[in-house]
């Protein structure tokens, strides 16, 4: 079967076709839609961290005044509750629409590998509130430049010091630890070797992780954003991965120059690459690919246009066999630009609307927004996304679509458009012999073919 | 898990205050007055001839030589030639009561490439085109027909179902309204997906479990409350009918019966039974005032297929309830199943246009004029000889 490379490109770097858009026709088109602006950066409207730290206090204040069971506190709650998912309802608009409508569907791909590589998901409204502004504004204004600019950005990003405890976590030895006998919590650092740099299977100790601990300490924020507070820092030297770090009064510089170290290292470097040809490729990762990115990374100092570059610059990266599933925020996305929905019907939409295309049906799918279950994020591996109530979700939404946005197509040219030179001979076949219009439309998206990328 | 989604909502109800220079005195004095009409749209393809089975044609056992027909399937006399088929038992007290009639042997003028989504459209629209090419309009027949009837209330006519058929489409705005609904797969769209998933092992596996899951749910005994979705649909439209809304259409599908057809078609004829002895019962009084209208896209091929099923063919059968029918009847000129007196040799050859007998339903409850159905309604329809069916 052979795939033109413009659909590959739109269906495995991208998020399909849409009726209209622009194709990218391979590896050099795919990396000059990086060295673009980003029209997505700097979208007015959106709430800054100011007003997200001001919305999280409120709801805070608010619900200390309700426990106490202050006059008006109930009010005031429900409004700080509504407020936050008012936020959360235009973040995830905002999500879809970059998604959906960027020019740049290869960098808006990258944003989500990246967020998830560095997941941060909340439980609460509150923290849902603030993990926008990390992708935003750690990993969006990074996503093109280098690793360890990311790495930096999303490390000292109040939403990932809140997730991964950082920000409790306090020096035995410094003045705070000593006047309040608090101590160390060792879940960022852990999480930074084990998922963020090294992996797993990298050879650092527990030793490592506690002296790294002991090194991140003072990081924390408040509503301003991020602070570094020498009084929570552990003083005098650190050693990780044998090199020592610091001595005498801890500073931020120091931290610094750790994770920048952690970044460069060849076991991050081979980490990474196997990462990002799971998630666009699938695993396990071509060996001669696999040497070609981790080079690419090392020899350009965690750059990472080089190594999307060595990425995509692989007759693997093209191969014709689908290997991946979409997520199901990827299969949602897919399927509006499908239909070719416009900018206005989507601004357009009713949060209750909102909710029942996008929100209710992702949970339904396994991937609640922004609940991935721990911070090593969602799966890679299709069987886990492909279960009987997944698939069956997958199969109402495509329904749904078809009754919501199918009138008028042509069920045949609607196939023809979505998978070019993707579709088998069985999905032709069945998409004719569909008894009704929509039935014939909702087969298209239940398909493996567009469910795979 | 649940797997059950609310996908209820409620679209547009706007107002329709269409009025028509063509409208007779009579019809602005009265109409759209107590008459109730309720259109059906069987999607899928209907088989006529399993539904109305003609027993006294001697070769229809020859060209279904393994269908369990007439007695041997359970199927209930109805005139001597004519009998009913099992799973639409529960129709026989109307047909007793003289409140339900047959036209066999009809269709849509529509020839083309006997594709579903055309037929229907072509159903949908009324247009008389052979190819299958849509009035300039590309609207509904019924929504037409509001323009002619002169309709005060926002709500004169509904649409019932997840989606607002073409039927209702066109410039006068109409109602809309949707049940809550469930993972509804017809048997078609079940064979569909297996056939799309095949040679996927993730997404077979997958959905064969999921399809199971969903075949049992809707097993009538597993959840009585739950007789099938034609049910809510035909309450609704009763409870609507019962107050100011006087057109009603809603769709069953699940007729494409191209394998093992006598377990396909039970379902569906199911639904319909239970939609039209819903409608009855809900109705009460107001039954007595009601037409209902069931048609279909296409019949089938006459001879069974290699899978024991039926292909895409042309003439079949439309089912007519209310109490406002004269007798009950099976109508239209029988065209013989010989060999000579096929379609194409395949198909039971069209002996009348379904669109006449809605055209002359619309006459009897409407008033509306031959002139305005010939050219508005249904343009180019032959309306002929009154066929008589109503009171």
């Amino acid at each position: 079967m052979a795939i033109p490379r413009h659909v590959m490109a739109e269906i495995r770097y991208g998020f399909g076709l849409r009726p209209g858009a622009p194709t990218h026709d391979g590896a050099a088109a795919l990396l000059a839609s990086l060295d673009r602006t980003d029209p997505y950066l700097t979208v007015g409207g959106r709430a800054d961290f100011a007003t997200r730290a001001t919305l999280v206090q409120d709801n805070k204040d608010a619900r200390r005044a309700r426990r106490k069971q202050e006059a008006g506190a109930e009010e005031m709650y429900k409004s700080s509750v509504s407020a936050l998912r008012k936020t959360i309802a235009a973040d995830i608009k905002w999500s879809v629409e970059a998604a959906m409508l960027s020019p740049q569907p290869f960098r808006e791909r990258l944003v989500l590998f990246w967020s998830d590589h560095f997941s941060v998901s909340g439980p609460s409204l509150r923290e849902r509130t603030m993990i926008p502004d990390m992708i935003n504004g750690a990993i969006r204004s990074t996503v093109a430049t280098s690793f360890p600019a990311m790495l930096r950005a999303v490390i000292t990003h109040p939403a990932m010091l809140q997730y991964l405890d950082q920000s409790m976590s306090v020096g035995p030895n410094s003045e705070a630890g000593q006047a309040k006998k608090r101590g160390l919590n060792e879940n960022l650092a852990r999480e930074v070797l084990e998922l963020h740099t090294l992996g797993v299977d990298a050879a650092y100790t527990q030793a490592d992780v506690r002296e790294f601990a002991e090194l991140l300490t003072g990081m924390t924020f408040d509503a301003d954003g991020f602070r570094f507070r020498p009084r929570m820092a552990e003083p005098g030297a650190e050693t990780v991965l044998g090199t020592r770090y610091g001595r005498g009064k801890a500073t931020l510089g120091t931290v610094e120059k750790a994770l920048r170290d952690l970044a460069l290292r060849p076991e991050t470097a081979a980490h990474l690459a196997g990462k990002l040809i799971t998630h666009f490729v699938g695993g396990p990762p071509n060996p001669g690919h696999l040497d070609q990115v981790a080079s690419a990374y090392l020899e350009n100092h965690g750059a990472l246009m080089p190594v999307y570059a060595a990425l995509l610059d692989h007759p693997a990266a093209w191969r014709g066999e689908f290997q991946k599933v979409k997520t199901p925020f990827e299969f949602i996305v897919a399927g509006f630009r499908a239909y070719g929905i416009p900018h206005k019907t989507l601004r357009q939409l009713e949060p209750r609307v909102l909710t029942r295309l996008v929100m209710r049906p992702m949970a339904a799918m396994g991937q609640p927004y922004l609940s991935a279950s721990g911070p090593d994020g969602w799966s890679e591996d299709p069987a886990d996304w492909i279960t009987a109530p997944g698939l069956a979700e997958r199969i109402l939404w495509a329904q749904m679509m078809a009754a919501r946005f199918g009138d008028g197509v042509e069920p045949a040219a609607f196939l023809a458009r979505t998978l070019p030179g993707v579709a088998s001979r069985a999905l032709q076949r069945a998409v004719r012999r569909a008894e009704t219009r929509e039935d014939a439309l909702a087969l298209v998206l239940a398909s493996p073919e567009f469910n795979r990328r | 898990m649940t797997r059950r989604r609310l996908l209820g909502q409620t679209l547009l109800a706007g107002c329709s205050a269409a009025a028509s220079p063509l409208l007779t005195p009579v019809t602005l004095a009265s109409a759209p007055g107590d008459n109730r009409l309720v259109v059906i749209v069987l999607r899928g393809g209907m088989d006529g001839l399993d539904v109305v089975q003609p027993l006294g044609d001697p070769a229809l056992t020859r060209l279904r030589p393994d269908f369990k027909l007439g007695e041997a399937g359970g199927a209930a006399d109805l005139d001597g030639f004519f009998a009913l088929h099992k799973a639409a038992g529960d129709l026989m007290p109307l047909w007793s009561a003289g409140e339900l009639s047959f036209v066999h042997a009809v269709s849509t003028p529509y020839r083309g490439k006997r594709s579903h989504f055309d037929g229907q459209d072509f159903l949908e629209n009324g247009g008389g085109d052979p190819d299958g090419t849509l009035t300039n309009g590309r609207d509904g027949w019924l929504n037409r027909m509001l323009s002619l009837v002169p309709s005060s209330r926002t709500d004169t006519a509904i649409a019932v179902g997840r989606h607002a058929p073409l039927i209702l489409s066109g410039d006068n705005p109409v109602g809309a309204w949707s049940p809550e609904a469930d993972l509804d797969i017809s048997a078609q769209a079940e064979l569909l997906l297996e056939q799309i998933y095949a040679e996927d092992p993730l997404f077979a596996n997958a959905a064969d479990t999921a399809l199971e899951l969903s075949a049992e749910r809707d097993a009538p005994d597993m959840s009585p409350a739950r007789a099938g979705k034609a049910e809510p649909l035909a309450a609704f439209a009763a409870e609507r009918l019962n107050r100011d809304t006087r057109i009603a259409a809603f769709s069953i599908g699940g007729w494409d019966s191209h394998r093992r057809q006598m377990g396909v078609i039970e379902r569906p004829l199911k639904e319909l039974a239970t939609a039209l002895t819903t409608l009855k019962e809900k109705l009460g009084p107001n039954w007595q005032r009601t037409t209902v209208l069931a048609m279909t896209e296409f019949g089938r091929t006459v001879r069974q297929n290699g899978a024991l099923g039926t292909d895409h063919g042309t003439g079949g059968a439309m089912v007519i309830a209310g109490g406002t029918l004269r007798a009950a009847r099976v109508h239209g000129t029988w065209p013989g199943l010989g060999e000579r007196a096929l379609l194409n040799d395949r198909d039971l050859m069209p002996t009348n246009d379904l669109r006449r007998y809605a055209g002359w339903a619309l006459r009897g409850l409407y008033g509306l004029s031959s002139v305005d159905i010939e050219r508005v309604v249904f343009p180019g329809v032959d309306l002929g000889l009154d066929p008589k069916f109503l009171a």
